[in-house]
């Protein structure tokens, strides 16, 4: 029962985070229902990860902006420039594919090089110089383009964007074996981290989530990746494109948890003067952010036209605005600061379950719109009405914790004698305490 | 001569564990200047906000007499409605609207919604011939200077026929020049029957304008004292705003003064934005290995910025004058430079300045000084941990665990953690502005002893203070800054309160 209470008013305090991945699973339950099963039948599941994986890419570059607390307008007219870049090179002056990414990518960092300079080094702010970014690049994708499309690709450049890793059964089994490698792997992998991630917690006492909690996520999350696994494999196995995915999620946690780059990031989005005066090269570091954020425009670009087979003008057209969705939807804060690369790929993803079950529905553009928008909103009002209550002192997680915490430590207190190490990773009742410390300050 | 105006009795003003203001009377007659003083954080700029409203009158106790009526001000615009207006230090002015505008703003000219220019500027131009000041009233307020600024708010004020103005710190922000002008507005007014209270620091110009001096001390009224009646000197106003005993305790410390860490030589620096104001005038000071030395100075002396100035030119503009360290000249213009040669500030306002305050104690301690704990641009989260637990104990850090939100701790224990962040910079010199602002009794003497701790380590330790008990208490050596010149150099041993604030209200010419 007190595991219970304990996980309740943890899960209280963690009501963002927890409640994103919430809705996400009751989206998508709720379009498995309305659809009959179509959403989640295997070849959707695959189409799903395909289509909204240049969306999910540039949700990272724009997390990354949005922490430090700018916002980049620009990216869909950088993507689609940089498709019509690769059409020029490909098509047209017969580049090889492996000369044309890493070109189309150097491109991609020129772009955010530019954007960089009058952002960091002139001092524009970030809405500006991407409102004009947007229009100087769609106008030069237009030119470069003249305004007709550019096709067909070679079939090495389409795979980024529609292939799938080989089977190497060789036909042989109804499962993708190779999928099902990487995926149980994969799991493995994510159950040895997260278990040495709470050990290492636990001996630094850092606040750690209730035992119970913790046990169900990461089974949950673990389950979850086993049942896609399963399902891709038994439709055409892991989309090249997801593996790129896999690994750009991997290496920018990784990033923005771990590396010096990404601690400044999040610094200066907390608090810009407090980094300058911590000696923190602030002007470097958002160039730096910047130039991120047009090479992964430019690889979105390239995924894009690569999946169409062919460089379009309109191509990348209201990229900026899901991928900022998702980045708002996925818990990043509007003043900068908070967010994650994970929290953006679950908001990209609510952001393409929507799409993909109403378009399964057969609503229209129009509604889809109007229920996104409406989502988008809704999650953003939860986050600063929950974080106004905070503020006021009456929160719902404070509340939740009053109520639960103290019948919480009383049934504790007779096991303590048995696992003391267990009381300081406790997580509800220091943090109560540490208010009542502060109250006069 | 002597009809009362204003009667304020037994005013007592508590915030949330403090008493800010304990029964406080202020009488002023009709038709004087009646200047307040006391030093930073007395209670001054607090009783002037009870007297005009900005607290409603159930948030006080006490009783308000105006022209021997009660008054019961929920908001400012009551208060207004009587003719008692304030005019804080920060002004209060659209930057981008005309002086006409301004002056009638929130109180327009205008019939049935639209709004009478004519009459509007006309108006604004007999006001400024009243207040002296010769503009075009559609001139936009940002081009004109901040002295000018000052008269437009006069004006204002003037326009709401005025019976009682308040300028808090009237000249803080101005040159000797405007400083002069306003002055003599305010006599030029009193002549016109309006009666004002003034909040200076500012010896001279209270002997020059003021009838009379209540000084303030530690939320009390001290005393009132009347030019009529010969009492005003500046020796008693002295006497009367330092006027209190050493009641806080301080670690005992035997200093080991060694040779000189840290010289700034002929330090000048110019307001970033108002270029014919000089903030800090050919300072120069020094500190020595294992020497706590302060820096003493009221409101607008120019101590912080001095700081902030050598601290990787993070405040000021045309900064020149040279910083030696081990008597070899460095290079502090950038943040990175500073911090480079062994140079921390921590801030006074640690919540703007200091502090990620949505971020966990442990990624704060580490900001100054990430890469000591990183390999190729990598951090070692574990070390991290390890070094933000070890200053949690050393520096006793009240927190569940150092994953917590410095947003969420008292103020005793933010400072410890932007101490602790500058520590693990591992500074030779650390530069500390007001270290025990907002903190209660018990952490100062924690900081205190941190700050002795510092010094037997052989850092040398720069101590910005307002409160001169605190500077006596811990330093070893004492400077005085007085409108940006360094007016006096104090050894410990001779340093009393009175000596200090004589130095600090100094003019130099």
């Amino acid at each position: 029962m007190s595991a219970l209470r304990e996980s309740l008013g943890f899960l209280a305090s963690r009501l963002r985070q927890v409640g994103i991945f919430v809705a996400l699973i009751l989206i998508v339950l709720l379009f498995q229902a309305l659809t009959d099963g179509i959403l989640l039948e295997p070849q959707n599941v695959t189409n799903l990860v395909v289509q909204n994986s240049y969306i999910l890419i540039l949700a990272i570059g724009m997390v990354m902006v949005i922490i430090a607390g700018h916002i980049d307008l620009s990216v869909g007219s950088i993507a689609g420039f940089i498709g019509a870049v690769a059409g020029v090179m490909i098509v047209h002056w017969g580049w090889p594919w492996w000369a044309a990414i890493p070109a189309c990518l150097l491109v991609g960092a020129l772009v955010g090089a530019w954007q960089g300079y009058w952002i960091a080094y002139v001092g524009i702010p970030a809405f500006i110089v991407t409102l004009a970014g947007m229009l100087i690049f769609r106008g030069l994708t237009l030119i470069t383009l003249k305004n007709q499309q550019i096709t067909p690709f070679p079939d090495e450049l389409r795979a980024l964007g529609g292939g799938f890793l080989p089977d190497i059964s060789g036909g042989t089994s109804v499962l993708e074996w190779l999928t099902v490698i990487l995926g149980v792997g994969g799991t493995a992998a994510l159950l040895f981290q997260s278990i040495k991630e709470r050990r290492v917690r636990r001996r630094f006492n850092l606040e750690n989530e209730p035992m119970a909690w913790f046990a169900t996520k990461t089974v949950f999350i673990a389950l979850l990746m086993l049942v896609i696994t399963f399902l891709l494999a038994s439709y055409r196995g892991t989309p090249i494109v997801l593996i790129v995915l896999a690994v750009l999620v991997i290496v920018y946690s990784a990033l923005m948890n771990n590396s010096i780059f990404g601690r400044h990031t999040y610094a200066i989005g907390g608090n810009l003067h407090a980094a300058q005066l911590s000696g923190i090269k602030t002007k470097a570091v958002t160039f730096r952010l910047f130039v991120n954020m047009g090479v992964l425009a430019a690889l979105a670009g390239l995924i894009f036209a690569a999946r169409l087979n062919s460089a379009q003008p309109a191509g990348g057209t209201g990229f900026e605005l899901d991928s900022i969705a998702a980045a708002f939807i996925g818990g990043a804060a509007v003043q900068g600061g908070i967010g994650t690369v994970a929290g953006a790929m679950i908001g990209g993803l609510i952001m393409g379950v929507l799409n993909n079950g109403m378009s399964i529905l057969g609503l229209g553009t129009d509604y889809q719109q109007l229920i996104k928008g409406l989502v988008l909103l809704l999650a953003v009002g939860f986050d600063i009405f929950n974080k106004n209550r905070a503020g006021g002192g009456s929160s719902i997680a404070k509340r939740f914790k009053f109520r639960t915490t103290p019948p919480a430590t009383e049934s504790k207190a007779p096991s303590e004698t048995k696992a003391p190490a267990q009381a300081p990773a406790e997580p509800a009742t220091p943090v109560a305490a540490g208010t009542r410390d502060s109250g006069n300050a | 001569m002597n009809v009362p105006i204003l009667q304020m009795r037994g005013i007592t003003k508590t915030f949330p564990g403090v008493k800010a203001l304990q029964d406080v009377t202020l009488d002023v007659n009709r038709g004087e200047v009646h200047a307040i003083c006391g030093e930073n954080g007395a209670g001054k700029s607090t009783l002037m906000k009870v007297l005009s409203g900005v607290y409603a009158h159930n948030t006080f106790e006490g009783d308000i007499l105006f022209e021997n009526e009660p008054c019961d001000f929920a908001s400012i615009s009551d208060s207004e409605k009587r003719g008692i207006v304030i005019i804080h230090q920060e002004l209060a002015l659209s930057p981008y609207l005309s002086i006409a505008e301004n002056i009638f703003l929130g109180n327009e000219l205008a019939s049935r919604g639209w709004v009478d220019w004519r009459k509007t500027n006309l108006e604004a131009a007999k006001l400024l011939a009243r207040v002296g000041l010769s503009e075009n009233p559609v001139t936009p307020i940002q081009h004109i200077s901040v002295g000018k600024q000052q008269l437009v708010e006069i004006a204002k004020a003037l326009s709401k026929e005025v019976k009682l103005l308040i300028l808090d710190e009237p000249t803080a922000a101005l040159n000797d020049e405007d400083s002069d002008h306003l002055l003599d507005l305010i006599l030029h007014l009193k002549g016109q029957g309006v009666t004002s209270i003034i909040i200076s620091h500012k010896l001279n110009e209270i002997r020059k304008v003021a009838d009379a001096v209540t000084i303030i001390r530690d939320g009390k009224s001290i005393e009132t004292q009347r030019v009529d009646q010969g009492q005003i000197t500046q020796e008693r106003i002295i006497r009367g705003m330092v006027g209190r005993d050493l009641d806080s305790l301080y670690p005992e410390r035997k200093p080991q003064i060694g040779e000189e860490v840290l010289r700034i030589e002929d330090w000048t620096v110019q307001h970033p934005q108002d270029h014919t104001r000089t903030v800090v005038h050919n300072a120069s000071l020094n500190v020595r290995q294992g020497e706590v030395v302060g820096l003493a100075g009221l409101m607008g002396a120019g101590r912080t910025e001095l700081a902030m100035s050598v601290f990787g030119r993070s405040y000021g503009k045309a900064v020149s004058g040279k910083v030696f360290k081990y008597g070899k000249e460095i290079n502090t213009s950038t943040v990175p430079d500073a911090i480079r040669h062994g140079i921390a500030y921590a801030t006074e306002d640690r919540k703007h300045y200091g502090l990620n305050l949505i971020e966990d104690i442990k990624r704060n301690i580490s900001m100054a000084a990430l890469p000591k704990l990183a390999k190729r641009g990598w951090v070692d989260k574990n070390e991290e941990a390890t070094v933000a637990n070890s200053y949690r104990k050393s520096m006793n850090i009240k927190a569940p665990s150092v994953a917590a939100i410095t947003g969420k701790l008292s103020g005793g224990n933010q400072q410890k953690v932007v101490l602790s962040k500058w520590m693990f910079s591992d500074p030779d010199v650390l530069i500390l502005d007001e270290p025990t602002r907002g903190i209660d009794v018990g952490a100062k003497y924690e900081i205190y002893t941190i700050i002795a701790g510092l010094a037997a380590q052989g850092k040398a330790v720069i101590v910005i203070s307002s409160e001169l008990p605190e500077l006596l208490g811990i330093c070893d050596r004492i400077y005085t800054l007085s409108a940006g010149h360094i007016t006096g150099e104090v050894p410990i041993a001779e340093a009393s309160q009175e000596t200090l604030m004589h130095y600090m209200t100094q003019e130099k010419e």
